[in-house]
């Protein structure tokens, strides 16, 4: 470890300074580097159009955009941030990055499958933002039939083939984390030793494995019935609509946890390290990263209590649904064990962490009125269902994102960002975030639909509160890319391991990490999270 | 674990300790990418299930006009191309050189028979304006538009198939590059058990489609 040299050792990042030496690489954490900036690049697109209609909400008429640009920015909304945003986030940026420092590997198992992982997305990613371009797509990002495969006149056959090929980078990134997690862990780090982090993405990857296949098959079928005319969802042709609702939702619905697990990961991680505790019932926490996994494959029909899925059907769907928000609750009920008596230090990777358990807790707690048949007749398709799955999917998912970049970038960079500008820039984003997405659970409960162009004159004030909290979310999401770029440069050199946490990435790895992660394979003879106990 | 020689294989990456890590890393790798694989098909013969009972006097009447006899002549193409890449397996792993090339090439060979068997099958379909779409005829008894239905999964389904049998011609042509540059041997033998795990499963795939999409209609009759 070094402490004392001025002149910079050799790590990943300046080992070599070309332009392939980037784009050929192998390096795990180079290809992390590689995602970060595209992922930045479209949550940046996917954030734009969110703004866009967003404005145009804040009258009750149409007037900003037209109703067909309308449903075309919130199809490609959804579908930039789901594809492009949430399931890589977490996965394929840090835990790209982490998973094989965690683990004391050298790199990931096939790490030529890693970079063509990248491509493979940057393929998709073209492919959609050609399909915007060439007619854009209006059917929401669910491309339910038959509207899809008949009547819908947009590029669905282009974002079709889009989302397909995305899904190929997201089987390789599962697959490559499944077999680097069974065998490539250091001697010693047996898997009751693993940091949650890792339970995390190896529970994800399971799920990325089993579900996306399907999703890829849907949207083949899809492509084909709307090319050749060939009926399997089109009832004219004898086709059945609600079977691509399964088939959809079998894979999408998991994709929830594709993207919420690995955040919760990034949390376990975070926690223990500003609270200086080990986590409370780290087995629990494990194991509960395999039931949601598990148990996540077989709640879809809640996405169907409205599309004539039979009653007993219903029940049971609704019945898992409640089951499996049970290993949530495990979770955030183990973290905040974790804190009580922990010494708390209020860096902001620790008040990421405190966002993401509040408004995680509100996101899965609405969804339990979700799961109950008789309440989602009334809420089904109302502004409810969007608040409910943004405070998942932005207040979870997107809160251990940041919380896990702030956490890592010392490690990733090597530099320090502004504590002050990053807290400031948290403050917004939860307020922001919490003035946008609440009013929509009072409009959704008022009945105002989603995805529609106008609205009742009565609910302008809930939705001029909404758009004006969507303003200061945006101008949060953008603070960070100005200090982080900022502290590239200019940030304070960060120290081997800034914040006194455990694990081999802190602990053994140089900071940056040398290009082959370490100098000789580390072994592992204690637990994660070591801290020092506390007397009790 | 085991280092086996102290001077680094060639064919071992720098990232595994040594040639039996980056073997079981390699085998696991492959069984988690057939997973996907079954539940990609696996999604395809969901659908099948669904629209089999409900327009079951259509699927029948439609699996009549497929041909069991090149049907059943294709299946034992496939199974006896199994055994061959088996054998290709096996004499890699032990180092045989020339056995394993011919063994390669019988393996393509009849993987190349299955795919000429399968276009004179689809051209029959073809002439006989059997292809859904707006120029679908039918003179059976079922209503044509189920009719339709189950020819347009019978082209997707053996046409994913087919697909799957064109890439593992590709990987045996790979193979047998490899093999010519004489990069297997006892201690190193790893993507010719790799590809033939693949060749296995696009072997197992059609062992169901087969009697899914030609036999059981006539069965129910």
């Amino acid at each position: 470890m070094s402490n004392d040299t001025s002149s910079p050792k050799v790590n990943y990042l300046n080992n070599d300074y070309s332009i392939k030496s980037w784009l050929l690489t192998v390096d795990h954490k180079r290809i992390a580097i590689l995602y970060l900036i595209a992922i930045s690049f479209f949550f940046l697109v996917g954030g734009l159009m969110a703004v866009l209609f967003r404005f145009e909400l804040a009258t009750p008429q149409g007037d900003l955009v037209s109703a067909e640009t309308y449903n075309k920015l919130f199809t490609m909304h959804g579908m930039v941030m789901v594809f492009f945003f949430l399931i890589p986030s977490v996965p394929a940026v840090l835990g790209n990055f982490l998973l094989p420092l965690m683990i004391g590997a050298k790199d990931v198992a096939f790490p030529r499958l890693n970079l063509a992982s990248w491509y493979i997305y940057m393929l998709g990613g073209t492919l959609t933002i050609f399909a915007a371009i060439s007619g854009g797509i209006d059917t929401g990002w669910t491309f339910y039939t038959p509207y899809s495969s008949t009547y819908a006149n947009t590029a669905v056959v282009t974002a079709g083939i889009a989302v397909f090929i995305t899904g190929f980078s997201s089987i390789l990134t599962g697959l490559n984390f499944l077999v680097t997690i069974h065998k490539l862990r250091a001697p010693g780090l047996t898997w009751s030793r693993l940091p949650l982090f890792v339970w995390a993405h190896y529970a994800t990857s399971i799920i990325m494995l089993l579900g996306t296949p399907v999703l890829a098959i849907t949207v083949a079928l899809l492509a084909v019935e709307r090319g050749l005319g060939f009926g399997i969802f089109d009832p004219n042709l004898g086709g059945d609509p609600v079977l691509f609702q399964h088939l959809f939702w079998f894979y999408s619905h998991p994709a929830v946890y594709i993207m919420i697990l690995p955040s919760m990961g990034v949390i376990s991680e975070i926690v223990a390290a500003f609270c200086r505790k080990r986590v409370f019932g780290y087995t629990f926490v494990a194991a509960s990263s395999l039931a949601i996994a598990v148990i996540g494959f077989f709640v879809w029909g809640h996405h169907l209590f409205l599309s004539s899925q039979s009653v007993f059907a219903g029940m049971v769907f609704s019945f898992l649904s409640y089951i499996v928000a049970v290993p949530s609750a495990i979770k955030v009920f183990n973290w905040t064990a974790t804190m009580f008596r922990g010494s708390i230090s209020w860096e902001t990777p620790m008040l990421y962490v405190l966002g993401f358990i509040g408004l995680f807790s509100i996101g899965g707690l609405t969804g339990l009125f979700l799961a109950n048949l008789a309440v989602d007749v009334h809420l089904h398709d109302t502004y409810f269902v969007v608040a409910h799955f943004h405070y998942v999917m932005v207040g979870g998912v997107i809160m251990g994102y940041m919380g896990g970049l702030h956490y890592y970038w010392p490690k990733i960079t090597g530099r320090m960002y502004n504590e002050f500008w990053a807290k400031i820039s948290f403050l917004l984003i939860f307020v922001g975030f919490n003035l946008t997405f609440l009013p929509q659970f009072v409009l959704g409960q008022l009945g105002m639909p989603r995805r529609y162009y106008f609205y009742d004159a009565e609910w302008q004030t809930l939705n001029v509160l909404s758009s004006a909290g969507a303003s200061v979310l945006g101008i949060g999401y953008l603070l960070p890319v100005i200090y982080f770029l900022y502290s590239l440069k200019n940030g304070k050199i960060a120290s081997q391991n800034p914040w006194g946490a455990k694990g081999l990435e802190w602990e053994v790895a140089d900071t940056p990490p040398d290009p082959h992660n370490f100098h000789e394979i580390p072994v592992v003879t204690e637990e994660a999270y070591a801290y020092a106990k506390e007397a009790h | 674990m085991s280092t086996s020689s102290e001077s680094k294989h060639p064919a071992l990456a720098d990232h595994f300790i040594d040639l039996k890590q980056q073997y079981d890393s390699a085998q696991l790798g492959m069984w988690s990418f057939l997973l996907t694989e079954v539940m990609m098909f696996g999604g395809l013969f969901m659908c099948y299930i669904v629209a089999r009972s409900q327009f079951l006097e259509a699927f029948v009447d439609a699996s009549h006009h497929l041909s069991i006899g090149l049907g059943g002549f294709n299946t034992i193409v496939l199974i006896v191309s199994s055994l061959t890449m088996a054998m290709a397996v096996h004499s890699a792993s032990e180092g045989h050189q020339k056995k394993t090339f011919k063994f390669l090439l019988g393996t393509l060979f009849l993987g190349a028979v299955f795919l000429g068997v399968k276009y004179i099958e689809y051209s029959a379909k073809i002439e006989h304006n059997n292809i859904p779409g707006d120029n679908f005829e039918w003179h059976g008894v079922a209503n044509p538009a189920n009719v339709e239905l189950f020819f347009g999964l019978y082209f997707v389904m053996t046409g994913l198939h087919a697909a799957h049998m064109i890439i593992g011609g590709g990987l045996l042509i790979w193979l047998m590059v490899l093999n010519h540059k004489g990069r297997f041997s006892k201690e190193f033998s790893t993507p010719v058990e790799l590809v033939g795990l693949y060749w296995h499963f696009v072997d197992i795939v059609w062992i169901f489609l087969f009697p899914l999409l030609y036999l059981i209609g006539r069965h129910s009759a």
